[in-house]
């Protein structure tokens, strides 16, 4: 008799995550259709006030923020990963390397934003520098702005970006690029037409690691934005620990949950259609593109 | 002829403390078939891609028809690689890869459909077209690598050992093919390989390199039965090698007293004058083996041993001969006229071996200057006088 142990296996996973992912999300879902109490929580009682109220030009101007500040900032990320990836992967010491794009997680999240207002603040190293240098006598705001969120948000999330490309483009063989060029092919051809599309699956991973945790920020534009750069996820987290209105926070969670989530199964599949049914020799599978996506928000 | 002629002058090329070319120099010919020949590390694949414009040379020059390559990126030189790892692009079909220098040109495309379907019947795999190379054979993705290279219409093709991952069967077809397409394109084909039976089969001429120096530069007939080098002997083929003092001349013979096995003659010019030392080399299947002594002659060495080894391997047999004198001599016997009442050799027989001193060649000589040594077609007296 063969017996299946495949769900006796699973079952650490599959409690781990019912307990601490399917049923909060549930809790969110249930909450985000009830009535609101004025101290927090919620009155179980059916209501679609929750949704209705998202539908407020603030929200919404504050959404299309968030997508254009995440969108932003994936796509430096991605300019910036691709050719650092790209080095590393051809580098003589990857180990030295990879270790340094590691080594920032040693310290904790917060510290390394609070870090960059120490780098980017009125009394920051920078300013110090002009005022020493002679540039400027008033100190430059460089802080509390979209665009100091911006770059600290590709700050952050460049790693995550790095890591998936490095580990497709090391796996890509460079001969291909030789082969381009002695076709005919220009260096950028060959990058564009050969790498490129070889590398789709670390490229799909990589947006996926950047786009979805940005676009559920709170922390970040929280320590380094102003108020024009304000993004969803610290308004959740205002309707959760300020105006305490829970349905409201437990419904725009769903909005960016189901959002990114529509985002990321749209993209997987556009990443994935042109090669549909080859048994991919040189081991590009897709790495890792719909495994451990971090799911949206940080708070 | 619609190929080019290379010319590869003074081409040296380092990485870090290595050095991979020491001054090579070659005049390849149009639509030839140059073989690039030598163990690995010897700098043929460095040479090829000095040749193709992906490595640059420390010093020295690439002509291609006269004029000056050097500097110039791989796609602008009239000339495409075979790769050894056959390089195909894995997210394009057969069928695109082939197209691929075609569109980068953007060539209109009933025109581009007409010709990659031209060169993928060249090399047979129209009916494959739409496959992505992962689902290929090695054969039919060394083919579509030919073909993708052919595309272009280069006037030179240079192929870095494009059989060596296929299987012993299969690189002999492919052989024979490739020498088919080199005859239907006319263009020149400079093809690099550690395999001797391959340089041999399909080459022009060969080039025989080794330690970034070119050591002799031939005819496959010349390089095998004229090695200008210990080296090249030893590495064409088997062969046997004795080394001894030159005792006298005779005529255009040299009497040598070898080591182990005593007196030999081999024909030789100048090079071997007497006093001076030299090896001499006598391919097995030159000797010929017997249980009676052969009738006397004066070209004829003749020696007597002992049997240590028959090694049997179908069309013939290897024998390794141990001499009184400590020699030892390796004979190879075709088996053509085994029935022929020659009677059968085995263990520990006593036996005769003999050949031609016209059938020996000195390798190595002390008188040689060895700047003469590994020169291009090296003019020797034996066989051109047969």
């Amino acid at each position: 008799m063969k017996r299946n142990y495949g769900s006796i296996y699973a079952a650490p996973q599959s409690i781990w995550l019912t307990l601490f992912f399917a049923a909060p999300l549930l809790i969110i879902v249930a909450y985000s259709f009830m009535k609101r109490d004025i101290y927090g929580g919620v009155l179980p009682q059916f209501s679609l006030d929750a949704y209705k109220s998202i539908a407020n030009p603030t929200l919404l101007t504050v959404a299309w923020r968030t997508l254009w500040v995440s969108a932003l900032a994936t796509v430096l990320t991605i300019l910036i990963a691709l050719p650092c990836g790209y080095s590393i992967a051809r580098s003589g010491n990857q180990a030295m390397r990879l270790f340094l794009v590691i080594v920032p997680f040693w310290t904790n999240f917060l510290l390394r934003i609070y870090a960059w207002i120490a780098i980017l603040g009125n009394e920051g190293f920078i300013n110090d520098a002009l005022r020493f240098l002679g540039l400027t006598t008033e100190p430059v705001r460089f802080l509390y702005n979209q665009g100091s969120v911006t770059l600290v948000l590709v700050y952050m999330y460049l790693p995550y970006a790095i890591l998936p490309l490095f580990s497709t483009i090391d796996k890509f063989d460079f001969t291909l690029l030789e082969a381009a060029r002695d076709l005919g092919a220009t260096r950028m051809q060959a990058l564009r037409k050969i790498l490129l599309p070889n590398i789709k699956a670390g490229l799909v991973t990589a947006v996926l690691f950047t786009f979805i945790p940005i676009f559920g920020a709170y922390a970040v534009p929280l320590l380094v934005g102003g108020k024009d750069s304000y993004m969803l996820g610290n308004i959740i987290a205002d309707q959760v620990s300020k105006t305490r209105n829970w349905p409201l926070a437990s419904s725009l969670s769903m909005g960016v949950t189901v959002l990114t989530g529509i985002a990321a199964i749209l993209f997987t599949l556009r990443g994935r259609r042109p090669t549909p049914r080859v048994l991919d020799e040189s081991g590009l599978g897709p790495v890792g593109a719909t495994a451990g996506i971090p799911s949206g928000g940080q708070a | 002829m619609k190929g080019s002629d290379v010319t590869v002058s003074g081409i040296s090329k380092s990485f870090g403390a290595f050095k991979a070319l020491k001054g090579v120099s070659l005049e390849i010919k149009k639509g030839e078939f140059f073989s690039l020949l030598g163990p690995s590390g010897c700098g043929k694949t460095t040479l090829l891609r000095v040749i193709a414009g992906f490595e640059e040379p420390d010093t020295g020059t690439v002509g291609i028809d006269g004029r000056d390559v050097s500097g110039l990126p791989p796609d602008k030189r009239r000339c495409n690689t075979v790769f050894q790892s056959y390089a195909l692009f894995p997210h394009l079909t057969v069928f695109e890869n082939v197209a691929f220098p075609l569109r980068l040109r953007r060539v209109p495309n009933r025109l581009l459909r007409e010709l990659v379907m031209k060169h993928l019947s060249l090399v047979q795999l129209e009916a494959h077209a739409d496959k992505k190379p992962s689902m290929l054979s090695g054969g039919q993705k060394q083919r579509v690598a030919i073909a993708r290279a052919l595309i272009n219409e280069p006037s030179v093709l240079l192929l870095d050992e494009p059989l060596s991952a296929l299987d012993a069967k299969l690189r002999q077809r492919m052989l024979v093919e490739l020498d088919t397409i080199h005859d239907k394109v006319g263009i020149t084909f400079i093809y690099v390989t550690h395999d001797q039976q391959e340089a041999l089969s399909v080459s022009d001429r060969i080039a025989v390199m080794d330690q970034g120096n070119v050591l002799q530069v031939g005819s496959p007939q010349q390089i095998y039965e004229n090695p200008a080098s210990d080296f090249v002997a030893r590495f064409i083929g088997e062969t046997n090698i004795f080394s001894g003092v030159v005792s006298s001349r005779e005529g255009p013979f040299a009497a040598i007293e070898a080591e182990g096995i005593g007196r030999l003659l081999v024909e030789a010019n100048g090079e071997a004058p007497v006093g001076s030392r030299v090896s001499v080399a006598v391919r097995p299947e030159k000797v010929r083996i017997g249980a009676v002594p052969p009738g006397p002659h004066d070209e004829l060495n003749i020696l007597r041993g002992t049997v240590e080894e028959p090694i049997y391997s179908g069309f013939q047999t290897k024998y390794i001969i141990h001499l009184p004198g400590g020699g030892v001599v390796t004979v190879f016997r075709q088996h053509a006229n085994w029935s022929e009442g020659v009677p059968d050799i085995r263990w520990k027989d006593e036996v005769y071996l003999s050949w031609s001193a016209r059938d020996s060649v000195v390798v190595e000589s002390d008188a040689k200057p060895p700047e003469s040594r590994g020169g291009e077609d090296r003019p020797r007296p034996s066989s051109a006088s047969r």
